[in-house]
């Protein structure tokens, strides 16, 4: 019962980043028709999602509160992750133009 | 190390006593697991993506955004209440953090009654796992795999926030616990917001 008549509520930064995942939500809507191409939309609406990502993990999962060595624990080892799976993008441009049969 | 070591401060003494980043067991344990289905999640977009763009004639079937809109709305929404019910339950008001937690359970049955329904029309409309009118029959089963293990991931977390929810009211459980499956909940709306702009967004049908 001390250990929730000390705790500090944080019910309005909640509201907030809500509010601000809606707007990135909505935007994310608005790029989709846009009448730009298929490579800056995907960029666009990539970069949105990161973002929103970012809000969701540091403010909803509170890792911003917990300890710096989990925040850079989960922040490494999913970046490494991440980014490994990377390498067969050039592969499938490959696949997209470079084959006899691609055309 | 012996167990020994550990009750009666030998060499090895000590070295369970401090959990790891100062971070609960179960805590920790949920945080591990999120990072592993993170590595799923993205093999699976990752895999998608190679395919869409080695693909020439891939479909664009969507022409209405108000489904995903709602949804994504729903699934939003739910993480808000969720966190709303977890603020009660570190204050101690027991009755309002289950209201929040089963009221955050009915949005995660929205959105899946929601993605249901759009599979069904979509279905109706001829496609399946490995074909479809639009276009390569790949697409169907990129997005029944992806859509299907993202909705998979939802109805688990259905279920369990309705059992940690009844648990918690019953006494069993904590606060900590309903944070820890606060975690996973919210992670749940985070795969969404990759899997909306890359299976719907993208190809929509202008």
């Amino acid at each position: 019962m001390a250990m929730a008549e000390e705790h500090k509520t944080h019910v309005g930064k909640y509201f907030v980043v809500y509010f601000c995942m809606l707007a990135i939500a909505g935007l994310q809507f608005v790029v989709a028709y846009s009448n730009i191409d298929g490579a800056q939309m995907f960029t666009r609406m990539m970069i949105l999602a990161v973002v929103e990502a970012v809000l969701a993990i540091l403010f909803f999962m509170h890792l911003w509160m917990e300890n710096r060595g989990l925040l850079w624990f989960v922040a490494i080892s999913t970046i490494f992750v991440l980014l490994a799976m990377q390498y067969g993008w050039t592969d499938s441009f490959r696949l997209a133009h470079g084959v006899p049969w691609a055309n | 190390m012996s167990h020994a070591d550990v009750t009666l401060g030998g060499p090895s003494a000590g070295l369970t006593e401090r959990p790891a980043f100062s971070v609960p067991a179960k805590k920790m344990a949920m945080w591990l697991f999120i990072i592993a289905d993170t590595a799923t999640f993205a093999a699976c977009l990752v895999a998608y993506g190679f395919l869409r763009n080695a693909t020439p004639n891939w479909p664009r079937p969507f022409h209405s955004i108000t489904n995903v809109a709602i949804m994504t709305f729903i699934l939003l929404t739910s993480s808000l209440t969720m966190l709303l019910g977890i603020d009660a339950a570190k204050t101690g008001d027991k009755a309002r953090a289950v209201r929040w937690v089963m009221i955050t359970a009915a949005g995660g049955l929205l959105f899946a009654l929601l993605h249901i329904r759009e599979w069904i029309g979509l279905i109706g409309e001829g496609m399946t796992l490995l074909k479809n009118p639009w276009g390569t029959g790949l697409f169907g089963a990129a997005f029944f795999s992806i859509t299907g293990l993202h909705l998979l991931h939802v109805s688990c977390g259905v279920i369990a926030l309705v059992v940690v929810g009844l648990r918690y009211q019953g006494g069993r459980y904590n606060a900590d616990d309903l944070e820890i499956t606060g975690l996973y909940w919210h992670f749940v709306d985070l795969v969404w917001m990759f899997v909306v702009p890359l299976v719907y967004l993208l190809n929509l049908g202008h």
